[in-house]
């Protein structure tokens, strides 16, 4: 109640169409195009009909754009009050999701909460960005050098890390890892701090290897000699690369791509979803798909860069790196560089957990964009007075 | 106010720098670090995906097509087997089978027993279709029933509404014409088995059948044909999308017959119920015009499965019909063997044709007596009245003279005893024996095995086809081998010239000694085949008959004058044999004819052999190239003909 208050105190009614036209309408078109993107392969993943895959993805699409603009509106300060909870929420849910989640394809874990799919770990990612940027905006540069103060962040990060590597899903703890590492670079770690982190990462490394699944390394060795397992788990890489291949520099055609639309590609719809762009549409439609994935990227970390307080920064740059380690691990993964883990290409894949994932991301984004000038206070303690 | 400074802070790219935050100076350099590393490694996925496309794109290109083309062969036809003059002996025709699509209809079980209650499916279908179920993909048919007439297909198509997924699909089955006239001849086809597919891949194909006798299996690879193929646009679970290249398979070839169909047709109504086989030969080329061997069967009954009980009923019958008796029944030859023991001694030197032996009924030689099929004797007789009455005592004592190598050489030289290169499978060489035959099976070769071979008993066989060749090779002088494939498409092979065939390392004037002895079997007063002489005018035939013993008369018996073999029980009765040339002065055809336990050649032989010499002279196949009218009225109009 006390914070309904505020909130309108804060942020009255009559400031929403000026909180509106600054919204970056252009960012919201690269998504929205983006969107079409998966829309029209999805509709040739469908065989050139809008089911099953391209109409559904469309409706949770705008029910994303909805929700992606209202959060978009929601003050930095409402956020910050937001992060506790919500990553308290996370956690809760990859405790559950451990106990009783269902296991898809080889570790994609999920909940079932009213009918709907939820990944807790890709809810996770979000709710991590907000802590760590709650947390990094209210330690001054100062304390950043003072080890200590990293302790909590690390541990933020940690424990979801634990959790998802339990689950067991390697390749999103490593995209959660990635986001924390960055973020913690970004708030201002210092160098050798860094790299005194960095100093035990190979053995690190190596204890890793020697406690993976077994699945998991068998993904590691097939995606070192795919040739060895044609019909079994290097199927998907060799497949993925004979459609990419078979695209050419213009492509076989809109709804001509043999691979894809005579059911060669595994999953086409969903992670593998960038080699039926590739094969259609060939080097020149999938270049400017990374293309249009590129300027994404930037436009976020541009708006980070912009942004004029702590907070808002560091959830830009958060969501922006955490878009990146989709896009990079999505491609790597379909072009053969990386070893298959089931990570969707955003926004363009078919899957609603990721998309809704991804808008609630992007409008966090937006609502550090509307509100990059709100100013820190010179003074740390005033600072988090304010924002608290 | 504050729009006026949004708008300097918007034109602003660069944030303004917080002095008082170091962090943000901080931030910006390493969120710019960020951005670099970002475009680096999405430029490093666009140049991978470069290298992926277009660099090695053409190697993927291919692997693609290999993926989803797949090539898949097409049954070609079996190639038609036909007469002399095109009449089809075996064919193809459709076979309708129903199938069912298991993907069409949401309820396979409901949909069988509605399919059953049409056409009933027994306990083996039932078993079948449940195991095709269990192994094929949803979208691959299962057989219900094959060789649906044409009445049940009316009556499945009229039911359609209520048998979803079940539809008619055209195969081919092979169908026989003249069913068991010619089963011997032409054999019959089956399903391969798990060596044949080993040995051609071809037949692995549905629909594809191996021949599994006569002509069928002889000449299997020609019938066969070349497998078509279709590419077909399939996707990850092998279903068919669209057909892209069909390339139509070489059909088998037409095998043409230098059989007459009518002709055996005749040959066949000759014989009637006996159990015999018959011969009939060009002696000029060696064409079987027509080879019969009774009792037959159905051919056909093979393509479906044969029944047990019908295969017990075949096998156990003692008259086996599933033998073809011309080229796999062995006889004793008899008397039918005594032109070629004769020409053996003239071969020799020891006896000229103008040598005379004295016949008193019998022959003792050491100590044993070997009598003459005549109590009382013949007399004396040389070369010519010796064939003329048959007489054994004149063929023991040239026997015992010239001795039997000379006499199992000459054999040899008329294709008695040997393997003829008639283009069938399962054929028997019968034997003429020898001393050294005879050691090599560690037994003594006695002189009376010698005297008994003179006259075609003993250990003598011989099969009907060889006795034609024999007596092919003695009116033609040419050593014609028997052939039955005159033309392969239409292409007709060099064997059926004259010739071909070179003549017979014997000298001519033995040969016309022969034939001018079985001349006067049939056409002299005493002859012993007065019974084959032809009714039409201007042309003869020569012949000899031969009456072939199965089990040794005792002399007792024999002596005591009341012997009648046509007393003894069918199967202890002498073979029937006879055999024959004509026209006598320019010999064309020659017949045998093997009755089994047809008791006299003379009696029951030679009458059939001469019908059967009678209706191939009327109808004359050889100079005919199109088929002759079935009956001829006026056999005068051959006299004309030479």
């Amino acid at each position: 109640m006390k914070f309904h208050k505020r909130l309108l105190r804060a942020e009255p009614s009559f400031r929403l169409m000026s909180k509106l036209w600054r919204i970056s309408w252009l960012y919201i078109l690269l998504i929205c195009t983006l969107a079409g993107v998966g829309y029209v392969t999805l509709y040739s993943a469908g065989g050139g009909t809008p089911y099953p895959f391209a109409a559904p993805q469309a409706a949770r699409f705008a029910v994303g754009l909805v929700m992606m603009i209202t959060i978009a509106m929601l003050p930095p300060r409402m956020l910050i009050h937001a992060a506790a909870p919500m990553y308290v929420l996370s956690l809760i849910l990859l405790v559950a999701v451990l106990r009783m989640g269902h296991v898809g394809k080889g570790a994609e874990r999920w909940l079932i909460i009213g009918g709907l799919q939820v990944q807790p770990s890709e809810f996770a990612k979000i709710a991590l960005v907000l802590a760590l940027s709650a947390w990094f905006s209210r330690i001054s540069y100062a304390r950043m050098g003072n080890p200590l103060w990293l302790i909590p962040p690390a541990l933020i990060v940690l424990v979801p890390v634990g959790l998802v590597l339990k689950e067991p899903n390697l390749g999103t703890a490593v995209i959660i890892g990635g986001i924390g590492a960055s973020l913690f670079f970004a708030a201002g770690m210092r160098l050798w701090q860094i790299v005194l982190l960095l100093l035990p990462v190979p053995s690190l490394i190596k204890f890793a290897y020697n406690h993976l699944h077994d699945y998991q390394r068998a993904r590691i060795t097939t995606f070192l000699h795919p040739e060895n397992d044609p019909l079994g788990a290097g199927y998907n890489i060799i497949q993925s690369k004979i459609a990419l291949g078979s695209g050419g520099m213009w492509g076989q055609g809109y709804l001509h791509g043999s691979q894809g639309q005579l059911n060669f590609l595994p999953e086409k719809q969903t992670d593998f979803i960038f080699t039926m762009i590739a094969e259609e549409w060939g080097f020149v439609g999938a270049a400017a798909v990374i293309g249009l994935l590129l300027m994404i990227i930037l436009g976020g970390m541009i708006m980070a860069i912009r942004c004029r307080n702590r907070f808002g920064r560091l959830i830009a740059l958060g969501i922006s790196m955490n878009f990146f380690f989709y896009c990079l691990v999505n491609l790597s993964m379909v072009m053969g560089a990386i070893p298959v883990g089931g990570v969707p290409l955003p926004l363009v894949s078919y899957g609603g957990s990721a998309m809704l994932n991804v808008m609630l991301g992007f409008g966090l984004l937006l609502s550090t964009w509307v509100h990059r000038d709100s100013v820190d206070d010179e003074d740390e303690e005033d600072a988090n007075k304010d924002l608290i | 106010m504050w729009l006026k400074r949004r708008k300097k802070e918007n034109r602003r790219f660069l944030p303004v720098r917080e002095q008082k935050d170091p962090a943000r100076g901080v931030f910006t350099r390493r969120a710019l670090l960020f951005m670099a590393v970002q475009t680096v490694a999405l430029g490093e996925l666009g140049r991978r995906l470069y290298k992926i496309q277009i660099e090695d794109g053409d190697h993927y290109a291919r692997m693609a097509a290999k993926n989803r083309i797949s090539k898949r062969l097409l049954a070609p036809p079996r190639g038609r087997i036909v007469d002399r003059y095109g009449v089809a002996l075996a064919n193809n025709k459709e076979n309708w089978r129903a199938l069912l699509m298991p993907e069409e209809t949401t309820d396979v079980t409901g949909t069988i027993e509605r399919f059953s209650s049409i056409i009933p499916l027994d306990e083996r279908d039932r078993t079948r279709i449940a195991r095709e179920m269990r192994h094929q993909r949803r979208f691959v048919p299962v057989m219900l029933r094959d060789f649906l007439s044409w009445d049940e297909m009316a009556r499945i198509e009229l039911n359609a509404p209520s048998l979803p997924g079940v539809l008619i699909d055209v195969g081919t089955r092979r169908v026989y014409p003249e069913g068991e006239l010619l089963a011997h001849i032409i054999g019959y086809v089956a399903p391969p088995n798990e060596k044949d597919v080993a040995r051609s891949a071809l037949l692995a194909l549905p629909g594809m059948r191996v021949g599994r006798a006569g002509i069928e299996q002889s000449q299997d690879d020609n019938l066969r044909g070349t497998a078509g193929s279709v590419e077909m646009e399939v996707n990850a679970v092998g279903r068919v999308m669209s057909e892209l290249n069909r390339e139509e398979g070489v059909p088998g070839e037409e095998i043409s017959l230098t059989i007459d169909r009518a002709l055996q047709q005749k040959v066949l109504n000759a014989i009637g119920d006996q159990t015999a086989s018959a011969v009939v030969m060009d002696c000029q080329n060696g064409e079987v015009l027509a080879m019969v061997s009774t009792p037959s069967f159905d051919p056909s009954l093979f393509d479906s499965g044969v029944s047990h009980a019908q295969w017990i009923e075949w096998t156990n019958n003692q008259r086996t019909p599933l033998i073809n008796k011309a080229v796999a029944g062995v006889y004793p030859p008899g008397s039918t063997f005594k032109p070629a023991v004769a020409m053996a001694a003239l071969e020799s030197g020891l006896v000229s044709p103008t040598d005379r032996f004295f016949c008193p009924g019998h022959l003792d030689v050491g100590g044993t007596r070997f009598h003459c099929w005549s109590r009382w004797g013949h007399g004396s007789v040389d070369l010519h009245l010796a064939l003329k009455y048959s007489c054994d005592v004149y063929f023991y004592e040239v026997a015992r003279r010239i001795g039997m190598e000379r006499i199992a050489a000459t054999a040899h030289k008329f294709g008695l005893g040997t393997q003829l290169d008639i283009e069938l499978p399962h054929t028997r060489t019968g034997l003429i024996p020898t001393p050294a035959w005879r050691q090599a099976h560690h037994h003594h070769w006695n002189g009376g095995d010698t005297i008994v071979s003179g006259i075609g008993q003993g250990f003598v066989q011989v099969t009907p086809l060889q006795l034609a060749t024999y007596t092919a090779r003695i009116a033609s002088g040419r050593a014609v081998q028997p052939h039955l494939v005159r033309a392969i498409n239409g292409e007709i092979g060099k064997q059926v010239q004259p010739d071909h065939w070179p003549t017979l390392d014997m000298p001519d004037r033995y040969l016309a000694a022969l034939r001018s002895g079985m001349f006067a079997v049939i056409n002299e007063p005493h002859g012993t085949a007065p019974k084959a002489r032809l009714d039409l005018p201007g042309i003869t035939m020569a012949g000899k008959t031969g009456s072939a013993q199965v089990r040794r008369v005792s002399r007792a018996l024999r002596e005591s004058g009341h012997f009648n073999s046509a007393n003894l029980p069918w199967e202890y009765r002498p073979h029937a044999l006879f055999i024959c040339f004509a026209p006598y002065d320019s010999p064309r055809y020659a017949v045998s004819v093997v009755i089994e336990h047809g008791n006299a050649g003379a009696d029951a032989a030679a009458p059939l052999a001469r019908t059967i010499m009678r209706d191939t002279l009327l109808r004359d196949p050889v100079t005919h190239t199109t088929p002759p009218p079935e009956s001829v009225a006026d056999a005068s109009s051959l006299v004309s003909d030479p």
